[in-house]
């Protein structure tokens, strides 16, 4: 059966793919990847679903426009390469978007399936090109690389927004060089996202294609504290900032600093970045909990509890202020956890840590909530319901707020205007209010995602191109 | 990786380790410190930077081997390797002419506060040194904070050299007269002695600084582990410290949460131990 000459109405007879998965009773105690990938039968036939729509609204809903059909029908004619070469136009780490895009909110919100019928699974289609292109060794070997320029570029960040704004610029001809706070690559992709979700392999041949690419990157170095942004002005024909959004937002309730309570960054960096917990003698600590408590809804919540589960925890619960339906993190998260045997406590909100006379967490105290109007964010509003409290043992409390602007870098550069949240303004293109100075990704947009933060390094590329080349 | 180029042992476990880093050296100040992280795996640990040669590109580390990674760390031969050494991180001392201070020293403290002792005297201070420890073999760099101190004044807890007891007695006699009483204080060491410290000062009202030394991550503000109760608010050591003022600071918080990996500490060094004696 060719891709291309089945009929409408035999495609739309085609079920939507089911992801093959790792049995949730293995997983939830170690760290292999859970989604196993799409095997080529699999994804040839999810392709044929695909209508091949002349008006593509699935574009649309892509932050940076892959042609999706494009690669979607190359797939569906089993002609991989292409789909490679197509996917990598526009998207510079197709492997990770693939893994961890919000593809419900985003492209396969917009599929015309979608309305009647399950979209077409974008995303596993883009992770099973994205993996065929790995293991065939394929990427980029479309691209040959330009001359020298004769300019440079300085890249703030190691994150998915600077990653990708070096790899647009070095395949230009520029020179570039990354420079990193942390001792390792990847930003949030490294020490956010854990290994089930995204194994750091991923990341490591990404890095390593960059570095083909002839790309600099030097870690270990905070930009701010141990070099200034106005030096790498002066060294750089221009700089891209790509700092991410790393300040925690602390709870600021009653038992906040006893031992047992930690910020996401915290607990997620000391699993992800430094390995503890996931080997018995490594050198970084981490208290593993019976009872875990992870206050927040959103991504970050929901990878600290399901890492909680894998660190041996009986109990690991969620504890959020609306419901589920509100929840911002992904649809495959909550499933994904709630297989995990992950409780969700909903309508409950944190009003104290409590702990033992030795200074160790015990509890946590809740309010009970209630959904009154919308609010700002068109979310029903969480209300306190009076005198409705409850009392959750843990001995481990995580706090998944959110995180902020960290102001390290921007507040040695005053003249860097920056908005009332302390994130710095720049215009479509990244510019920012300093010549020669673009910024993009989350230091720019707040929390937001990897995607996002991709585009933003992508046109920031595009710009600092052209104001090079046009000297 | 920043090599080592020299590793001299000062006392009992303390060395003093001179290792590349140019970067580093280039803009530290005083009071500032640095992330190590030994090896590849390692734990990423603060460490002060107690000098610097910005010519020759290195820094100074006084190291005191407490733990599974500093005894790593101080095990490195010259020519040997650290992974990863970042920084300047925190702020810097703030170095004024206040006069008369007095700078006080316990234990590897000494080696913290011999960079912002000699920032305040290259400030024109009259800098009286106050260093204490258990023993005579602990005393260290009494020489070295000397050769710019109006006075060093030591104590041992056995009496082996200088005056028997504590610190803070001879800092009480300064405090008492008014003629040799400090304008300022600043004192580093064990979280009791820097308590007992800013308990001592408090009611003459004499401003009193202490550098803070909560466990850290990446001594950038990201991971609020380092997080200290300063005038009952929180504040990230890390990025708003190591120092700050000693009648604000809440050191039952700050040694309770110096206990959190006790456990995995033991632990870490019965391990050791086991495999020492294997060999
Ligand atoms: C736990 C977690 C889970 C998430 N899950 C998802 C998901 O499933 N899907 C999704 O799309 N998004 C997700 N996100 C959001 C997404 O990861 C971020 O939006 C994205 O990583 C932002 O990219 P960035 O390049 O702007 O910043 P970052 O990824 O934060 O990278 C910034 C880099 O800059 C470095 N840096 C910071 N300050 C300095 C300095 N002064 N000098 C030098 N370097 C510096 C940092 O160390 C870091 O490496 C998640 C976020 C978290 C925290
Ligand atoms: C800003 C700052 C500057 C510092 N400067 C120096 C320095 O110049 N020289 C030096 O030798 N040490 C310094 N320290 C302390 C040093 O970071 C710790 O000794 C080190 O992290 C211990 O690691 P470890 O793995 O060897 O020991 P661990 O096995 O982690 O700990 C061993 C013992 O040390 C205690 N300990 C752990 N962390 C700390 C800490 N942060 N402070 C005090 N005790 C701790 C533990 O409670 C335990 O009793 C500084 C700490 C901070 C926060
Ligand atoms: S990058 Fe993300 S939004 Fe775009 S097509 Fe891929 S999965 Fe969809
Ligand atoms: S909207 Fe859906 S069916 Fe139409 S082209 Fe896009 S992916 Fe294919
Ligand atoms: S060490 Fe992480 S915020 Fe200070």
């Amino acid at each position: 059966m060719r891709g291309d000459t089945l009929s409408v109405g035999e495609r739309l007879a085609i079920k939507r793919v089911a992801m093959p998965e790792l049995d949730p009773a293995q997983r939830s105690s170690n760290f292999k990847e859970v989604n196993l990938g799409l095997a080529e039968e699999q994804a040839v036939r999810e392709a044929q679903r695909c209508l091949q729509c002349k008006s593509t609204p699935c574009i649309d809903g892509c932050p940076v426009q892959i042609d999706i059909p494009g690669f979607i029908g190359a797939i569906a004619e089993r002609h991989f390469a292409k789909a490679v070469e197509i996917l990598q136009r526009d998207n510079a780490l197709p492997a990770v978007c693939g893994r961890v895009c919000p593809q419900e909110v985003q492209c396969e919100s917009r599929c015309v399936l979608g309305r009647k019928d399950n979209p077409v699974a974008i995303g596993y289609l883009e992770r099973f090109v994205a993996d065929w292109a790995l293991r065939h060794d394929l990427r980029l070997n479309s691209l040959t690389l330009p001359g020298s320029s004769g300019k440079n570029v300085a890249v703030i960040g190691c994150g998915p927004a600077g990653l990708t704004a070096a790899a647009e610029l070095a395949v230009k001809g520029h020179s570039v060089k990354i420079f990193e706070a942390l001792h390792d690559t990847g930003g949030v992709l490294r020490y956010g996202i854990p290994e089930f979700r995204l194994p750091k392999d991923i990341i490591d041949s990404e890095v390593s294609r960059l570095l083909n690419l002839g790309v600099e990157i030097e870690c270990n170095v905070v930009v701010g504290k141990t070099i200034t942004l106005g030096t790498l002005r002066d060294e750089f024909d221009a700089v891209f900032i790509g700092n991410g959004a790393g300040l925690p937002v602390m709870l600021g309730i009653p038992g906040e600093n006893l031992k047992g309570v930690y910020s996401a960054n915290e607990y997620l960096t000391r699993v992800n970045l430094m390995g503890a917990g996931q080997t018995p003698d490594c050198a970084t600590p981490i208290l593993r909990g019976r009872n875990v408590a992870v206050i927040g809804g959103g991504n970050t919540a929901m990878d600290c509890v399901r890492v909680a589960r894998r660190l041996g925890a009986e109990r690991a619960m969620l504890v959020y202020r609306r419901t589920e339906s509100e929840m911002p993190a992904r649809v495959e998260e909550v499933k994904h956890a709630k297989e995990e045997g992950i409780e969700l406590l909903v309508l409950a909100a944190p009003l104290e840590v409590v702990g033992d006379d030795n200074g160790w967490t015990m509890g946590l105290t809740c309010q009970k909530m209630e959904l009154g109007e919308p609010d700002a964010s068109g979310r029903r509003r969480p209300i306190p319901i009076t005198g409705e409290t409850f009392y959750l043992e843990a001995d481990v409390v995580i706090n998944a707020l959110g995180t902020q602007a960290n102001p390290l870098l921007t507040a040695t550069e005053p003249e860097l205007s920056l908005n009332k949240w302390k994130n710095i303004t720049a215009d479509e293109n990244g510019a920012t209010s300093l010549p020669r100075v673009f910024a993009g990704g989350d230091i720019v947009r707040g929390g937001a995602t990897v995607i996002l933060a991709m585009g933003d390094g992508k046109k920031a590329a595009a710009a600092i191109h052209s104001m090079l080349n046009s000297e | 990786m920043y090599e080592v180029k020299s590793n001299e042992m000062l006392a009992p476990n303390l060395h003093k380790i001179v290792v590349t880093a140019p970067r580093v050296a280039a803009v530290r100040k005083a009071g500032q410190f640095a992330i190590v992280r030994v090896e590849k795996g390692g734990e990423r640990i603060p460490l002060t930077i107690g000098d610097a040669d910005p010519l020759a590109g290195t820094i100074t580390l006084f190291v005191q081997a407490v733990g599974a990674t500093t005894r790593k760390l101080v095990a490195i031969p010259v020519g040997g390797h650290v992974r990863d050494i970042a920084g300047p991180l925190g702020v810097p001392t703030h170095i004024e002419n206040w006069g008369r201070v007095a700078c006080v020293g316990g234990g590897v403290g000494t080696a913290v506060l011999y960079p912002m002792a000699k920032a305040l005297a290259d400030a024109g201070n009259e800098v009286t040194t106050i260093i204490g420890g258990r023993s005579k073999p602990v005393i260290i760099l009494a020489d070295e904070l000397s050769a710019f101190s109006q006075q060093t004044l030591i104590t041992t807890e056995d009496g082996s050299l200088g005056r028997k007891g504590f610190v803070t007695a001879v800092l009480e006699d300064l405090l008492k007269d008014s003629k040799s009483s400090p304008m300022s204080v600043f004192a580093v060491g064990p979280v009791p002695m820097m308590r007992a410290v800013a308990e001592l000062t408090r009611p003459y009202q004499v401003k009193t600084i202490v550098s803070l030394n909560p466990i850290m991550i990446d001594g950038t503000g990201m991971c609020g582990g380092c997080r200290v109760l300063i005038g009952g608010e929180v504040r990230f050591a890390c990025v708003d410290g190591p120092e700050f003022d000693g009648h604000l600071v809440d050191f039952n918080n700050l040694a309770d949460r110096l206990t959190t990996y006790r456990e995995h500490e033991c632990r870490i060094a019965l391990k050791e131990k086991e495999s020492r004696e294997a060999a």
